[in-house]
Formats: C-alpha cells, sequence, structure tokens
C-alpha cells in the first residue's frame, strides 16, 4: 500500500529524513517510535503532503503510484489520513460542517454527488456513538477550546468519519487520560480491516498495550535504525532509547 | 468651476427656499462658512493621509436631482432583511420614496427629517438634539449645511421597538453622476431599545457619491444596536459621518460590514457622557479589485467606569487598500476605564495594502487600556491541517477568511442579517462550502 524509499526530506535545504526506507501492507498495524527530535513528525507531515518539506531524494508511492508531487487534498482524497498532534481550531465551522465539507469535497474529487443528508446523519451518528461523542459536541466549533482529549477524540472521529486507507496517528496518545486513551484506541480497532493500515506515532509504548501494531520502527536521526515486532515496544519502554544508540556504535 | 464653487452656489440657490425664522437658518450659514473656509480634506490632513478625495470630485455630479426615479419592488428586494417584519426608510437619489417604505408615529416616530425640519411639533427635538454631536469638519458641515432629508427616528422612554428599522438609500444611475447627503437623526429615550440597519446601494454603475451624516443621541439605560452593510457598486463612494453620544449606564454597538464600493470613509466617533457607558465597535471589512475603505474611529472617553471594546477584521485581496485608524481619548476625569482596541488583518494578495494606526491620548491615571494590531498572511499550519482532510487549497482559505472573521459575526444579534451577512462573506470570498455557515 504504502512504499517509502530512500527519502530524504526537509526543511531550507537541511535534510530531517535522512534516507527512510518502509513498507506497509494493506492489513498491517505499525508503530514508528523514537526520542524527540528523531524525525516522526517530519515523516507524518511529507508522507501526507505538507508542502513546506522538500523531498530532496527518494520517493513514496501509494498503492503504485508515485504521490510525491501530490498536493495534500490529492492524496487524502487517495485515501490517506493524518491525525495531527495539534489540530487547529476553526472558530465558527462547527465539527458536523467541517467533517460535511470534506466528506463532500472528497465525493466531488471522485465525480460523485454530495452524500445524502440522511445518510450522513446516520453515519455521523453512528460514528459518534462509537466514540463515546456527545451529540452537543457535534455543534461545537471545530477544536476551539477543546480540551487536547476532545482534540484528540475529534481527529479520530474524523477519521471514522472519511474512512482512509491508510491512517497516520501522530501523538494520539499525548493528552489522553487512560480512559479516553482505551475509547480513541478501541475506535481505531473498530476500524481496521484487512484493506487499510494504520501507523501509529509514539513516544510511548501504553497506545501499543491497545493498538497492538504487527512491527515497531525505531527512528532515530532522521532514520528507521531498528525494526521488529511488539516485544522491541517493550523493550524501548524497559531500557529507553541509549541501548539502540550503543548497538549503532 | 471646481466641484466645491459648484457646492457654494447651489447653497446659494439653496438659501432662497428656507425659511429664514427656522432655527436651522444660522446652523445651515455657519456651517457653509465652514466649508467654504476648510474646503474638502486633503491628504495633508493627518486624518486623511491614506485617503484621497482627489478622483471622487471629478465627475460633474448632479446636486438635486429632478430625473424620473422610480424604482421597482422586485428589483431591490433583495436588499432589504425583511419585506413585513421591519420598519423601513427608503430614498431613491435622495429622496423619500412612500412606496418602499414603512413608516411608524404609533408610540415611536419613525418617519422623515423633511418633515421633522418643517413641522412644529418635533422642533423642540430638532432643537435640543440637530447638529449636538457633530464636529465642524468640513464635510459634516457641508452635510449640515444642506440638510434636506434623511431619517428622523425618535424612540420615547422604556420603549422596545419590537422589530428593526432599515434606512436604505438608492441611487438609480438616471444621473450621469450623483452626489447625496443623507442626513439621518435618531434619538433614544430613557431604558429604550432600538436596532437599526443602514445600507447605501447604487442600482446602476454610474457614479455615485455619498456624504451621509447620523446623529444617535442614546439617553440613559437606552440601547442602541446599528448596523451598517457596504456592500455597494464598483463606482459607488461613500463618506459616511456618524457621532453617538452616549448618556450614563448605555450600551451603544455599532457593527460596519465594509465588503465594498470604489471608495468608503467610516468616521465613526462615540462620546461617553455619563458613567458606566458600553461601546462596541466592530467590524469586517473584506475588499478586492481596487477598492478602499478606510475606518477612522473615536472613542472619547470623558466620564469615569465605563468600557470600550473595538474588534476590526480586515481581509484584502488584489490591489485593494484599507485604512485603520482607531483613536482613544481618555480625559483627565474618565477614571477606571476599560478601553480594547483590535485590528487583525490578513493581506491574501502582494499588491493588496493596509495601513493600520491605533492613536491613544490617555489623561487619566488609572484606566486600563489596551490594543493590538496583526498583519499576516495565511496560517500554512491550518491550511495544510484543512487540506489534509481533502478540502482544497480555495475551499480551505475560504474556511480559514470564514474563521478569521468570526468572532466580529457571532456578535450580530438579529438572525436574519446574521445569515445575510454570512452569504455576502460567501459570494466574497467567492465559493459554496456546502452547507450554510
Amino acid at each position: 500500500m504504502l512504499k517509502i524509499k530512500d527519502l530524504h526530506a526537509g526543511l531550507e535545504g537541511k535534510d530531517i529524513l535522512q534516507g527512510i526506507n518502509l513498507e506497509v501492507k494493506a492489513g498491517e498495524v505499525h508503530a514508528i517510535m523514537g526520542p524527540n527530535g528523531s524525525g516522526k513528525s517530519t515523516l507524518a507531515s511529507v508522507v501526507a503532503g505538507k508542502e513546506e518539506y522538500e523531498v530532496s531524494r527518494g520517493y513514496i508511492t501509494f498503492e503504485n503510484e508515485d504521490i510525491s508531487e501530490l498536493d495534500p487534498e490529492e492524496r487524502a482524497h487517495k485515501g490517506i489520513f493524518l491525525s495531527f498532534q495539534y489540530p487547529v481550531e476553526i472558530p465558527g465551522v462547527s465539527v458536523t460542517n467541517f467533517i460535511k465539507t470534506a466528506i463532500n469535497e472528497t465525493r466531488k474529487s471522485k465525480k460523485m454527488d454530495d452524500m445524502p443528508a440522511s445518510e450522513m446523519l446516520k453515519m455521523i451518528k453512528e460514528k459518534a456513538d462509537m466514540l463515546e461523542i456527545d451529540r452537543k459536541f457535534l455543534s461545537r466549533s471545530l477544536n476551539e477550546g477543546f480540551s487536547g482529549g476532545e482534540k484528540k477524540r475529534n481527529e479520530i472521529f474524523q477519521m471514522a468519519m472519511l474512512e482512509p486507507k491508510l491512517a497516520i496517528l501522530d501523538e494520539t496518545d499525548s493528552g489522553l487520560d487512560i480512559d479516553a486513551l482505551k475509547i480513541v484506541a478501541n475506535g481505531v480497532n473498530k476500524l481496521k480491516s484487512g484493506d487499510n493500515a494504520v501507523i501509529v506515532i509514539t513516544h510511548y509504548q501504553r497506545l501499543l498495550d491497545y493498538i497492538v501494531p504487527d512491527f515497531v520502527h525505531v527512528l532515530m536521526n532522521g532514520r528507521i535504525v531498528k525494526s521488529g515486532t511488539k516485544e522491541l515496544a517493550y523493550e524501548l519502554e524497559e531500557k529507553g532509547y541509549d541501548w539502540i544508540k550503543e548497538e549503532l556504535v | 468651476m471646481s466641484f466645491k464653487d459648484k457646492l457654494l452656489s447651489s447653497y446659494i440657490a439653496l438659501e432662497d427656499y428656507l425659511e429664514f425664522d427656522s432655527p436651522l437658518h444660522d446652523v445651515r450659514n455657519n456651517a457653509i462658512k465652514i466649508f467654504e473656509e476648510k474646503g474638502f480634506p486633503t491628504k495633508k490632513e493627518e486624518a486623511w493621509k491614506y485617503t484621497s478625495l482627489n478622483t471622487l470630485l471629478k465627475p460633474d455630479y448632479s446636486i438635486y436631482s429632478n430625473k424620473e426615479r422610480n424604482v421597482e419592488l422586485k428589483n431591490v428586494r433583495k436588499y432589504f432583511l425583511h419585506e413585513i417584519d421591519t420598519y423601513k426608510l427608503v430614498f431613491v437619489d435622495g429622496v423619500y420614496n412612500s412606496f418602499l417604505s414603512e413608516t411608524t408615529h404609533d408610540s415611536l416616530d419613525v418617519c422623515l427629517m423633511s418633515a421633522a425640519l418643517n413641522k412644529s411639533k418635533y422642533k423642540p427635538v430638532i432643537e435640543a438634539y440637530f447638529n449636538k454631536a457633530a464636529k465642524s469638519d468640513s464635510l459634516t458641515a457641508l452635510n449640515t449645511a444642506f440638510t434636506k432629508e434623511g431619517a428622523y427616528i425618535h424612540i420615547p422612554a422604556h420603549k422596545e421597538v419590537e422589530k428593526p428599522i432599515e434606512i436604505i438609500n438608492f441611487s438609480t444611475g438616471n444621473e450621469a453622476a450623483i452626489f447625496l447627503q443623507p442626513r439621518n437623526l435618531i434619538v433614544v429615550g430613557e431604558n429604550a431599545h432600538v436596532q437599526i440597519i443602514e445600507r447605501h446601494q447604487s442600482l446602476s454603475s454610474n457614479e455615485v457619491l455619498t456624504n451621509s451624516v447620523t446623529e444617535i443621541f442614546a439617553e440613559k439605560r437606552a440601547y442602541v444596536d446599528y448596523y451598517k452593510i457596504q456592500n455597494d457598486e464598483a463606482t459607488a463612494s461613500l463618506i459616511d459621518n456618524t457621532y453617538i453620544s452616549q448618556q450614563r449606564d448605555t450600551v451603544c454597538r455599532v457593527h460596519t460590514f465594509a465588503f465594498g464600493g470604489k471608495l468608503v470613509r467610516n468616521n465613526l466617533n462615540f462620546f461617553q457622557k455619563g458613567e458606566n457607558c458600553d461601546s462596541t465597535l466592530k467590524g469586517i471589512t473584506i475588499l478586492e479589485g481596487k477598492q478602499h475603505t478606510d475606518h477612522n474611529t473615536l472613542v472619547h472617553h470623558i466620564a469615569p467606569n465605563c468600557e470600550s471594546h473595538q474588534d476590526y477584521k480586515g481581509l484584502f485581496a488584489e490591489a485593494s487598500t484599507g485604512v485603520f485608524n482607531g483613536k482613544i481619548i481618555v480625559e483627565k476625569d474618565a477614571q477606571k476605564i476599560d478601553a480594547f482596541q483590535q485590528n487583525n488583518n490578513i493581506l491574501i494578495d502582494d499588491k493588496a495594502t493596509i495601513n493600520a494606526k491605533p492613536q491613544l491620548e490617555i489623561f487619566a491615571d488609572d484606566v486600563k487600556c489596551s490594543h493590538g494590531c496583526t498583519i499576516g498572511q495565511f496560517d500554512e499550519d491550518a491550511l495544510f491541517y484543512l487540506r489534509s482532510r481533502g478540502i482544497g487549497l480555495k475551499e480551505s482559505r475560504a474556511l480559514l477568511m470564514y474563521a478569521f472573521a468570526n468572532t466580529v459575526l457571532e456578535s450580530v444579534k438579529i438572525p436574519e442579517l446574521k445569515v445575510r451577512i454570512n452569504k455576502l462573506i460567501a459570494n466574497k470570498i467567492g465559493v459554496s462550502l456546502g452547507f450554510e455557515l
């Protein structure tokens, strides 16, 4: 589904990612872990198409198509979703209206008509219930005055509505208490199928108790320095990152 | 002959029609002298540094139009907030149109300045209020000298007006160029409440220059909610001079939606004369092409324990120009004042310009005064967030513009008006977002 080959990318001529190789297949869950400043969020942003990052070498393909030159909205239309670490506040636009716009813009790109209102409402109700989101929450302005937990839950709600093929969850666990974490993880698990894939970016192993990864990768200084199974996450939790640094030397 | 000379000779002709015993006669004569002496303001004056009237003074304006001025309801219906649920004072080429209007004398007066000036029963109000809040700058004086028609609104004490009042000035374009000078007087009695919407609308692409003066007097505990909709043709210009005099415990709010016109200058002046006044001045400016809008605000804190809130948002596309000149004066005796001013601007294109100038003159020592001014472009992180959800660049920008203006929009208290302004904004931004904003 997603193939990243020798990816170098960064800001203003300075590469933050220095040769990433990663393949994610349909049905898989990958976790990317690593210390602060290792390039985790940059990788997420580059895959989602943030324009300020420049790709200096390598390429990204999604379902065998090179997406390196596509706009962020075009990547979204193909089924890539990025859950933001810091979602943006949009005063005056309700959660419901925002998601309607996002869904219908995606449909428009596929030459489909707008989703009928009744179908939209049914879907909103279903997904909100799944994530234990209060109906009042949906009429509030997008992210405005939301707590950290509400913002993250709202990100997963949008993901549930957009039904992406590839979801990248960037630090979705930060700011969540254990109950909210369980609800969010439960939502992600329910959306999981053999046809889609998830990349979980996290500092901590905690989230991986609930969203169980097939593969764990350690990112350091812009490269994946170690890959393994979920046991690697436990090892990192226990021993930190220093032993990997030593191993590399 | 210059436009100034033309006006001065027209005044001599006008004088022949005026009753010499009218109390207004001296007021007019003094006013024309001020105008004769000062003339039209030029860029040399500090308050007009960024706005030039030069090109506006060139056309050969008709000052008193005698041409046919019929307007069909079906052609102007869209400019009314409501067909039934508002009082209306409609003027066409400066002349009252009774067919389109809905006036009243039933427990409040919503009628004409011409009637108020000529009928003896209004004389006490005219004598007590007319030209008492207006400053004596040359443009206001010019309007005063020629005062003939406009809205006369008098709300008696304790009256809560149940529906909004619309003041609409149409120009037909039957003259190649027309000069209009509406004069409005609004007196809101003790503890009375009123909502007013004012609009100037050209119905053709001929030149229109309007020099409007509105005086609003809020007696103690009165509540005045005033909305100005400025969404005119690219050949129509407006100089709006509004003066609000607040007695103690009053709340006065003015929202200005400046969405176009060739040149718009808003001189908005608040005078807080009693304690516990609350003044709100808010505006959304969205311009494109070569449009120019200049907001020149004054909040004069004369009495203690008052508040003022200013929030102006501007979006400037293409080669449009905006000016925000916000002055706050706090007099020596006006202690415990809380004055807040905010002006945020987004320049959408490289050729757009904004000149922002806050001016604070504080003579009291126990006051809270703050102002903030920003000029920026779109937040790239916010754009990326929206686009990553599949929303295209143009629509994402529109959503951000909408969010940007929202702090002003959300304080509009007439729901139908809010919907209307929303639609105007959507049209201005040029996208349909697939939902009613």
